[in-house]
C-alpha cells in the first residue's frame, strides 16, 4: 500500500471517530434531558404531566420512524443553515445528531425503567424535590443502563456515519464508496470494512467495562 | 405526636371507586409504639403512606406534631418529611452509593454541609452496629444488616416519627427480632414515635404499646397490646389471636364436633386466662365445686409485655346441670369461656 493511501485511510478512520464522537456527545446532551423527561412526565411519576409526555413520546418516534438515509437529505437546508455546507463531516455529523437524539432518549428512559419504583417513594419520604430524585437516585442508579444505552449509540453511530458517506459526508463510508465501491478496489473496501469492525469492537468493550465497573448490584 | 381524623382515601371513582381507607380516626401519642395490623389488602399500607403524604387521603385531616399536612405546599411539605423518617420492606437503599452515603443521602437533600455529614453519619452508623459497614455497598450487606442502615438513614434527619412499612416482612425470625429490639431502643431512647404496619402478630407483641386492627380500610379494633392480646373486640381480632397461638382444637376432635348439645354429649370449650385468674388453681377448684372432670386438650401460656395469657381447650365432663354451672363458675372468675361444640361421650 502506498503511503498515500495509507494517509487516506487514517485521514478517513480519524473523520469517522471526529463525526461519531461530535454527535454522540450533543445527542446525549440533548437525548439525556429527553429521556428523563419522557420517564418523569409520565402519568403517576414524580412529574406527571400526561399531555406533555404524549407529545414528546410521539415527537421521539417520529424521529426514530424516518430511515436516517432519508433524514440526511431531507433535512439538508437545516444542516446549510447550521453549519453553512451540505457536505462533509461537519454537515454529516448534523443528521447523525439529530437521528441519535431521539435513540438515546428512549435508551435513557428505559434505563430508568429498570430502577426500583421504591427507590423513588423512599427519597419522596425523605423530602427530596424532583430534581434531587433525578440527579441523586434516578441517574446514579440508573448509571449501568445509561452507559449501555449510549453504547449501543455509539456503535449505530459507526455504522451511520458510513451511511453518510453514500452523500459525500467523509470518513470511512466515503472512503469505501469511492475508492472500494466506484473504482472497484477490493482491498479498499476489505480495510474500511475491518476498520468499523475494530472501532465497534473496541467501543462495545469499552462500554462493558465502564458497565461492569459502575455495577454495585 | 400522629392524629388522623376521618381520613379516607378512594381510588378511581363511580362503581369502579375503591375504598382504601374510610374515616380512619387514630392518635397516635409522643413517644408510643403504635401497630396497625391487618391481612393485605386491608389498607394498611395506604394508611401508613397518608401520615407523609406519599398518598394523599382523599379527605380528612392528617396532624403530624400538630402541622396539618394536606394543607401544606410542596416545599412545605418536603420540609415536613424531614421531620418524618419512614423504612420499608424492601429496605430501599441505593445501589450504587455506600452505607455511608446511603445514611448521608437525607442530609446531603437538606443542603447540610460535608463536615456536619460526617459528624452526623458515624454516629448512627455506630448506633444500628454498623461502623465497620461505612465504605460497603449494600450488596455487600445482609437484609437485616440493610435494614440496619435504612433505620440510621431515616433517623439522620432527626425525624420526631418514624413510619415502619412492613419493615421486619422480608427478614427471617431471628433477624426479625434484632430489627424489633433496635426499633425499642431507639423508641426508648430518642422518644421517637413509632408507626408501624404489619401483618405479624409477634411484631406487635414484641414491641407496640397499642394496636389497631385494620379491615376493609376501617379500624375494626383499637386497644393497649395487652388487652387487645386477651380480649380481643372482633372476630378477626380473635382469628389473627388464634393463628398467632396456633391453639385451634384437634383436627379429629373437630371432625367429631357438634354444634347443640344432646344428651349424651359434652360441651368443649376454650379458656383464656388473663390477670389474676393465670396464678389461681381454678381448674382444680372447678373439679371440687362442681364436680365435672376436666379432660385438657390443649393449653398454653404466653406472657405479652406485662401480661400473663393462658389459653385452654378443654372438654368438661359431667351431666348437662353441672357443665353449666362450671362454666358460670369459670365466668365469674374472669376466664373467657367460649363453647367450640359438643362431642358424643366417648363409651
Amino acid at each position: 500500500m502506498s503511503s498515500a493511501m495509507f494517509d487516506l485511510i487514517l485521514q478517513a478512520t480519524l473523520d469517522t471517530l471526529y463525526m461519531v464522537a461530535v454527535s454522540g456527545v450533543i445527542a446525549t446532551l440533548l437525548g439525556l434531558p429527553l429521556g428523563v423527561m419522557l420517564y418523569v412526565t409520565r402519568p403517576r411519576q414524580i412529574l406527571a404531566m400526561p399531555v406533555l409526555n404524549q407529545v414528546l413520546g410521539i415527537i421521539t418516534n417520529i424521529g426514530r420512524s424516518i430511515p436516517f438515509i432519508i433524514l440526511m437529505v431531507a433535512i439538508i437546508p437545516f444542516t446549510r443553515m447550521l453549519v453553512g455546507t451540505s457536505i462533509g463531516i461537519n454537515a454529516a455529523s448534523v443528521p447523525l445528531t439529530i437521528a441519535a437524539i431521539p435513540f438515546v432518549a428512549r435508551l435513557i428512559e428505559g434505563a430508568l425503567n429498570e430502577i426500583s419504583p421504591g427507590l423513588i417513594e423512599s427519597a419522596q419520604s425523605m423530602g427530596a424535590t424532583p430534581w434531587q430524585i433525578i440527579t441523586k437516585v434516578l441517574i446514579p442508579e440508573a448509571r449501568g443502563g445509561i452507559i449501555t444505552g449510549l453504547t449501543i449509540t455509539l456503535v449505530t453511530l459507526v455504522s451511520y456515519s458510513a451511511m453518510a458517506g453514500a452523500v459525500g459526508g467523509g470518513g470511512l463510508g466515503d472512503l469505501g464508496i469511492r475508492y472500494g465501491y466506484n473504482r472497484f478496489n477490493p482491498t479498499i473496501m476489505l480495510i474500511t470494512v475491518v476498520i468499523l469492525v475494530v472501532l465497534v469492537q473496541g467501543f462495545q468493550s469499552l462500554g462493558d467495562y465502564l458497565v461492569r465497573k459502575s455495577d454495585r448490584k | 405526636m400522629i392524629e388522623l381524623s376521618n381520613v379516607s382515601k378512594t381510588y378511581g371513582s363511580g362503581d369502579s371507586a375503591v375504598h382504601a381507607l374510610q374515616n380512619v380516626n387514630l392518635t397516635i401519642p409522643k413517644g408510643t409504639i403504635h401497630g396497625v395490623i391487618g391481612l393485605s389488602g386491608a389498607g394498611k399500607s395506604t394508611l401508613i403512606r397518608c401520615v407523609n403524604l406519599l398518598e394523599r387521603p382523599t379527605s380528612g385531616s392528617v396532624l403530624v406534631d400538630g402541622q396539618e399536612m394536606t394543607g401544606l405546599r410542596r416545599r412545605e411539605l418536603n420540609h415536613a418529611r424531614h421531620r418524618i423518617g419512614m423504612i420499608f420492606q424492601h429496605f430501599n437503599l441505593l445501589t450504587t452509593r455506600t452505607v455511608f452515603d446511603n445514611v448521608a443521602l437525607p442530609l446531603e437533600l437538606m443542603g447540610e454541609k460535608r463536615s456536619t455529614i460526617k459528624n452526623r453519619v458515624l454516629p448512627l452508623l455506630e448506633m444500628v452496629g454498623l461502623a465497620d459497614k461505612a465504605k460497603q455497598y449494600p450488596a455487600q450487606l445482609s437484609g437485616g444488616q440493610k435494614q440496619r442502615v435504612a433505620i440510621a438513614r431515616a433517623l439522620a434527619s432527626k425525624p420526631n416519627v418514624l413510619l415502619c412499612d412492613e419493615a421486619t416482612s422480608a427478614l427471617d425470625p431471628q433477624t426479625t427480632s434484632s430489627i424489633l429490639e433496635l426499633l425499642r431502643d431507639i423508641n426508648h431512647q430518642l422518644g421517637i414515635t413509632i408507626l408501624l404496619i404489619t401483618h405479624e402478630m409477634e411484631v406487635v407483641k414484641s414491641i407496640c404499646h397499642r394496636v389497631s386492627l385494620i379491615s376493609d380500610g376501617k379500624l375494626v379494633e383499637d386497644a393497649e397490646v395487652g388487652d387487645f392480646f386477651t380480649a380481643p373486640a372482633t372476630q378477626l381480632g380473635r382469628d389473627f389471636l388464634n393463628d398467632f397461638l396456633q391453639l385451634s382444637p384437634p383436627k379429629e376432635l373437630l371432625e367429631r364436633l357438634e354444634e347443640s348439645p344432646s344428651e349424651h354429649t359434652h360441651p368443649v370449650v376454650r379458656l383464656t386466662f388473663s390477670g389474676d385468674a393465670v396464678s389461681t388453681p381454678l381448674i382444680s377448684r372447678l373439679a371440687r365445686e362442681c364436680s365435672v372432670d376436666v379432660s385438657i386438650l390443649q393449653a398454653k401460656v404466653e406472657s405479652i409485655q406485662d401480661r400473663t395469657l393462658g389459653l385452654m381447650i378443654a372438654e368438661l365432663l359431667g351431666s348437662h346441670e353441672q357443665t353449666q354451672q362450671a362454666m358460670s363458675y369459670l365466668a365469674a372468675h374472669q376466664l373467657q369461656v367460649e363453647v367450640l361444640g359438643h362431642v358424643q361421650r366417648n363409651v
